[in-house]
C-alpha cells in the first residue's frame, strides 16, 4: 500500500463522517433521554483531552528533540491543578453549575457584579489569544497533509494545501454550527460535540502510543536499548533551564484554567460534579500516557531522519519512512483529532463569549429596548452565534494565511497560554477571596494585558515587523527600562519567563491593590457572597425587588429567549409553587433571581441582568436592598428567638396549668371530705335533740328530774351545734380572707391573762408556768384574735392533757427577728402518725373527750397565717407543744 | 447563625474524612515540591543527570501522584466542605 494523497483525503472523509455520525447518534440518544452513558466520568476525562491539541501532538516531539525534556512542563502543570482538585476546580464547577455560567467571560463579569465591560475585555483578550492558536492547528494539518504528500509522486503542489486549510476550517465551521448551537441554552450540554471529542481523545492516544510502541521496539530495539540511545543523543543529559523548567508548569497549570476551551469543557460541559473526582487521577494519566514516547520518537527521527527534516513532523514521517503506511495513516488520524477537537470547542467557547458578551449587548442597544421589541430573540441569538463561529474560524485561517505558516507561528502556543493566563488572578481571586472588585479586575487584566502585548506578543511577530529594531535594542524613545525583553532593566532572561514575570507580578499585584483601596458596588458584594461561598448557600440570589415588574412583560421576553414551551412551563411551575392558578407567577425576588440565571444560560449574565434589569426599572441593586435583605435575616433571626421564648413560656403555662390542675383535684377530693365529715358533725348533735325531744313529748310519765336532765341534754346539744356553725362560719371566714383585722397595740402578758383568765385554768387542776419578765413585749396586732389562738392552745391542753399533775409551760423567745412563744406541756403529747395532721378540719387526735368538733387548730392556723405568723407542733418536748410565731417587726414598729 | 459550638472532636468517620481530604490538599504541594527537585540538579558538561534517569524519575513520580490521587478520589466523599475552618457545609 503506498501513502497516496487519494486514500488519505478518503480515508480522512470516512473518519470525519464518523465523527458526524457519532455525534448525531449521541445528541440523538441524549434527546430520547437514553443517554445514561453520555454521561459518564470516563466521557467527561477524554474530553478534557482537547487540551492536547496538535500542537502538542506534533510539536511535543519536536520540541523534545529541539530541548529535551521541558516539553513535560505543558503536561505536568495541568496534572498538578487535577490532582489538586479539591483547592479550585471544585469550587469552580460548583460555581458553573449554580450561577448557570456560560465562558470564562461569563464567570469574571458575573463574579465582578455582571459587569459588560469585564465581560467585553475578557472577551477580546480571549479572541486575540485564541485565533493564532486556531491557526496553529490549521497549519499542523495542512503540514501532515504535505509530509503525506512528499511521499506521494502523484500529489498536487504545495499551493492545494492551502486550499486544504480553507477546506478542513469550513468543514470543522460546518460541523461546529450543527452540533454545536443546536441548543441555544450553552449551559445545556452540547452531547454530540463532547461524545466526537471523547472519541477523538481515544484515537490520538492510540495513534502516538502506536507510533510510540513501533519507534521503541520495532527501531529502537527495546526498551533498554532506547534508554540508551536516548542517553547517547545531542538531548542525552538534563540541561533544562530551571526557570523556564518553573515558569512553563505554572504557565500550563494557569492556562489550563483558563483557556475558553479548557473552561468549556472543564465547567460549562461538567454533567455531575462527581466526573472531577474520577478525572482528578484519570486526566493525569492520559497525560502521562501521552507524553510517554514522545522522547524516543523524538531520539529515534533525529537518528534515521535525513539531517534538517522538520522534527514537528517526525511522529508522521518517521513511520512513512520505515514504509508504515497503516500506521502513518493512524498517526495522520490522531494529529487531525487533536487538531479539530481543539479547533470544535474553542470556537463554541469563543462563540458563545463573543454573541453573549458583544453581539448580544450591542444589538440589544441598537433594536432600542432589548426586551420590548418583536420578534423572537432565540433567532437572533443562535444566528450571532452561528456567525460567529463562522467569524472566528474565518479569523483564524486569515491569521494562518498572513503569518505564512512559518515558524513563528509554532511559537505562538506558548504566548497565547501566557494572554489567557491573565485571567487567572481576576478568576481565582473571584471565587477565593470577597474582598477582590470590578475595578480590581479591570486594573489587574489592563496591567497583564498591556504587559503581555508589549513583551510577547508584539516581539512574536519577528523584529522589525511591528516593532522596529532599534527598540527592541534600545527601549521606545531610547528609554532603556522599557526595552520589551529587557523590562526593568531585567535582562539575560529567557522572553517567556520574563514575560510571565513582569505580567503576572503586575497584573496580580494591580489587582490586589486595587482591590484593597476601592469599594465593590452592592450587586458585586452579593455576587461575591455567592461565588466564594457557594458551598454555604448554593443558588439563591437576591437581586431585584418585585414589585414594579409587570409578569407578563418578563413572560414575553422569556419566551423570545428561551422559547414559548420552556418559558412557559417555568412560568407556570413558579405560579404553582406560589400557590396561583395559570401562567403568571407574582415577580417574587426569588423568581427573578431565577428566570435570570435562566436567562443568563442562553445569553450570558451581564445581558440578562441588563434585559430584566429593563423591565423591572431598576438596573442596579441599591445599598438599601442589600441592608434589606441582611435586615431580612436579622428578622427571621429575631423571630426565631421570639419564637423559641414562647415555646418556653408555653411550656412554662403548661407546667403551672398542670400543678393548678393537680390542686384542683385535691380540692375537690378536700370538699367531699370536708361534706361528709361536716354532715356527720352535724347528724350526731342532731340525732340526740331529735331522740331526747320525741321522749319528751311522747313520754308523759317522765319525772320533773328526768325531764330536766332530758331537757340539759338537748340544750348542750343545741349548744354544741352553735359552737359547730360558728366555728365553721368563723373558718369559712378566715379562709376567705374576708377578715377584718383590727390592729392594736398592747402588751404579750396582758393578751395571755386574758386567755387564761377566759379558759378558767387558773381553778383547775393545770399549772400554768409563765415568764413574766419575758412576756413584756409589745405588740401590734390584732390582739383579740391572738388571744383566741391562746385560748384554744390553754383550753386543747386543759381537755387532753394527760399527767397527774398537769402542767403547762408558756415560754417566750425572740429569734432571727421572729418572736417565738411555746406552749408546752407535760403530757403524753400527740402521736407521730397523727402530728400531721392536727391541724386539718375536723382532726381529733383522741376520741375520749369529744368536746370540740376538731375545728380549733385549724382556726387558729388560719388566724396566724393572716397575723402574718404561724402555728406549728414542736415535736420532742416531752408532751404537746405549740409554737406561736409573729413577725417580730410590728414588735418594733410598736415601740 | 445561632453561634451552635462545633463540637471540639468528632467522630471516627467524620475524622478520617478530614485526614483524607488533607491529603488531598497536600497532594498537589507533594507533587510540585517533586517536580521541582530536578532544579536542583547539576546542569555542568561532566556531571548531569542522564536523560534516562530524568524520564524515570519524572515519570514514576507522575505514577505514583496518579495512584495516590486515585485513592484519595475513592475515599474522599462528595458531601461537606470538610474545611476545619469553616462550618459544615449544608446542601440545601
Amino acid at each position: 500500500m503506498t501513502a497516496s494523497m487519494n486514500l488519505l483525503v478518503a480515508v480522512c472523509l470516512g473518519y470525519v463522517a464518523l465523527l458526524f455520525l457519532v455525534a448525531f447518534v449521541a445528541e440523538r440518544a441524549a434527546l430520547r433521554g437514553r443517554g445514561g452513558w453520555l454521561r459518564s466520568p470516563v466521557v467527561y476525562t477524554l474530553s478534557l483531552s482537547i487540551y492536547c491539541t496538535a500542537w502538542t501532538f506534533y510539536g511535543a516531539v519536536g520540541y523534545a528533540a529541539r530541548s529535551g525534556l521541558e516539553y513535560l512542563t505543558i503536561y505536568l502543570g495541568p496534572t498538578l491543578v487535577m490532582i489538586g482538585w479539591w483547592w479550585g476546580l471544585r469550587k469552580l464547577v460548583r460555581i458553573g453549575r449554580t450561577q448557570r455560567v456560560t465562558s470564562v467571560a461569563d464567570l469574571i463579569s458575573s463574579r465582578y457584579g455582571k459587569s459588560t465591560l469585564l465581560a467585553v475585555f475578557v472577551t477580546l483578550i480571549a479572541v486575540i489569544g485564541t485565533t493564532p492558536y486556531i491557526a496553529l492547528q490549521l497549519q499542523s494539518v495542512t503540514a501532515s497533509f504535505a509530509s503525506i504528500a512528499q511521499a506521494d509522486p502523484n500529489a498536487a503542489s504545495l499551493d492545494d494545501n492551502r486550499n486544504i486549510a480553507l477546506w478542513v476550517a469550513a468543514g470543522l465551521a460546518l460541523f461546529t454550527i450543527l452540533f454545536g448551537t443546536r441548543n441555544l441554552d450553552a449551559n445545556e450540554r452540547h452531547h454530540g460535540v463532547v461524545m466526537a471529542i471523547a472519541v477523538e481523545a481515544v484515537v490520538k492516544l492510540a495513534a502516538l502510543m502506536a507510533v510510540g510502541v513501533f519507534v521503541v521496539w520495532g527501531l529502537g530495539g527495546g526498551l533498554g536499548e532506547t534508554l540508551a540511545r536516548i542517553d547517547a543523543s545531542a538531548r542525552g543529559q538534563w540541561q533544562v533551564d530551571g526557570a523556564r523548567w518553573a515558569g512553563l508548569t505554572f504557565l500550563a497549570a494557569a492556562a489550563f484554567l483558563t483557556l475558553p476551551r479548557m473552561f468549556q469543557v472543564l465547567v460549562v460541559e461538567n454533567e455531575d460534579e462527581g466526573h472531577l473526582r474520577t478525572a482528578s487521577w484519570a486526566f493525569p494519566l492520559y497525560l502521562m500516557l501521552i507524553s510517554l514516547f514522545v522522547v524516543p520518537i523524538a531520539v529515534v527521527g533525529l537518528e534515521i531522519m535525513p539531517a534538517g527534516s522538520n522534527p514537528d513532523q517526525f511522529v508522521l514521517t518517521v513511520p512513512l519512512s520505515q514504509g508504515q503506511n497503516t500506521l502513518a495513516m493512524l498517526s495522520f488520524l490522531g494529529g487531525f483529532s487533536s487538531a479539530t477537537s481543539m479547533v470544535i470547542v474553542a470556537s463554541i467557547a469563543l462563540a458563545t463569549m463573543v454573541s453573549n458578551h458583544i453581539v448580544m449587548p450591542i444589538w440589544l442597544r441598537l433594536t432600542g429596548g432589548g426586551a420590548v421589541i418583536s420578534g423572537d430573540v432565540r433567532h437572533v441569538v443562535i444566528l450571532s452565534r452561528r456567525v460567529s463561529i463562522a467569524a472566528v474560524l474565518g479569523f483564524g485561517y486569515l491569521y494562518y494565511r498572513l503569518s505564512g505558516g512559518g515558524a513563528a507561528l509554532a511559537a505562538i502556543g506558548l504566548i497565547s497560554f501566557a494572554g489567557v493566563a491573565q485571567f487567572l488572578p481576576a478568576l481565582l481571586g473571584g471565587i477565593l477571596w470577597r474582598g477582590a472588585t470590578r475595578t480590581g479586575a479591570l486594573v489587574g487584566l489592563s496591567l497583564g494585558f498591556v504587559l503581555w502585548v508589549w513583551c510577547l506578543l508584539l516581539p512574536s511577530f519577528g523584529t522589525g515587523v511591528v516593532i522596529s529594531e532599534s527598540v527592541m535594542a534600545a527601549g521606545p524613545w531610547g528609554i532603556g527600562w522599557l526595552r520589551p525583553y529587557a523590562l526593568f532593566g531585567l535582562s539575560g532572561v529567557d522572553p517567556l519567563v520574563h514575560a510571565i514575570v513582569w505580567t503576572m507580578l503586575f497584573n496580580a499585584g494591580g489587582f490586589t491593590l486595587a482591590s484593597l483601596i476601592s469599594f465593590p458596588t452592592p450587586l458585586e458584594r452579593l455576587q461575591g457572597a455567592q461565588f466564594v461561598n457557594v458551598f454555604q448557600h448554593s443558588g439563591r440570589t437576591q437581586n431585584w425587588a418585585g414589585d414594579t415588574a409587570q409578569s407578563e412583560d418578563l413572560m414575553v421576553m422569556a419566551q423570545r429567549i428561551l422559547g414559548p414551551a420552556q418559558s412557559q412551563a417555568l412560568f407556570q411551575e413558579e405560579a404553582r409553587r406560589q400557590g396561583l392558578v395559570g401562567y403568571l407567577p407574582e415577580p417574587s425576588p426569588d423568581f427573578l433571581a431565577r428566570l435570570e440565571r435562566e436567562l443568563s444560560g442562553s445569553v450570558g449574565a451581564a445581558t440578562a441582568h441588563a434585559m430584566v434589569g429593563q423591565i423591572m426599572g431598576a438596573a442596579t441593586v441599591s445599598v438599601d436592598d442589600l441592608l434589606a435583605v441582611a435586615d431580612e435575616t436579622a428578622q427571621m433571626m429575631e423571630y426565631s428567638s421570639q419564637l423559641e421564648a414562647k415555646s418556653e413560656e408555653l411550656t412554662r403555662t403548661a407546667r403551672q396549668l398542670r400543678a393548678a390542675n393537680e390542686k384542683l383535684t385535691q380540692l375537690s377530693v378536700q370538699k367531699d371530705a370536708f361534706l361528709s365529715q361536716i354532715s356527720h358533725e352535724l347528724r350526731t348533735p342532731m340525732t340526740s335533740i331529735r331522740a331526747f325531744s320525741e321522749i319528751l313529748r311522747d313520754g308523759g310519765a317522765l319525772d320533773a328530774e328526768t325531764r330536766a336532765k332530758y331537757a340539759d341534754i338537748i340544750h348542750g346539744e343545741a349548744i354544741r351545734l352553735t359552737r359547730l356553725l360558728d366555728d365553721l362560719l368563723d373558718l369559712s371566714v378566715l379562709e376567705n380572707g374576708q377578715v377584718n383585722l383590727n390592729l392594736r397595740t398592747g402588751v404579750l402578758a396582758e393578751v395571755i391573762d386574758h386567755a387564761v383568765a377566759a379558759t378558767g385554768v387558773e381553778n383547775g387542776p393545770l399549772r400554768l408556768v409563765r415568764d413574766r419578765q419575758a412576756e413584756e413585749v409589745m405588740l401590734e396586732t390584732d390582739l383579740d384574735r391572738l388571744a383566741q389562738v391562746f385560748i384554744n392552745l390553754i383550753a386543747n391542753a386543759r381537755k387532753y392533757c394527760d399527767a397527774a399533775a398537769p402542767r403547762l409551760t408558756v415560754s417566750v423567745q425572740v429569734r432571727n427577728g421572729r418572736l417565738m412563744i411555746d406552749f408546752v406541756d407535760n403530757g403524753t403529747g400527740i402521736p407521730r402518725a397523727a402530728q400531721a395532721l392536727v391541724f386539718e378540719k375536723f382532726s381529733r387526735v383522741s376520741d375520749q373527750n369529744a368536746g370540740g368538733a376538731g375545728l380549733g387548730l385549724a382556726i387558729c392556723r388560719e388566724i396566724m397565717a393572716r397575723l402574718d405568723g404561724s402555728i406549728t407542733y414542736l415535736p420532742g418536748q416531752g408532751g404537746a407543744a405549740f409554737r406561736v410565731t409573729l413577725p417580730v417587726a410590728q414588735r418594733v414598729a410598736a415601740q | 447563625m445561632t453561634g451552635k459550638p462545633t463540637p471540639l472532636f468528632l467522630e471516627r468517620r467524620s475524622y478520617r474524612q478530614r485526614r483524607v481530604i488533607d491529603a488531598a490538599r497536600l497532594l498537589p504541594v507533594l507533587g510540585a515540591v517533586l517536580f521541582g527537585l530536578p532544579l536542583l540538579w547539576p546542569r555542568g558538561a561532566e556531571d548531569a543527570v542522564r536523560t534516562s534517569s530524568s524520564i524515570l524519575y519524572v515519570f514514576g513520580v507522575w505514577l505514583i501522584l496518579v495512584c495516590l490521587a486515585f485513592v484519595i478520589s475513592r475515599k474522599v466523599e462528595d458531601e461537606g466542605d470538610g474545611s476545619t475552618d469553616t462550618n459544615d457545609e449544608g446542601r440545601p
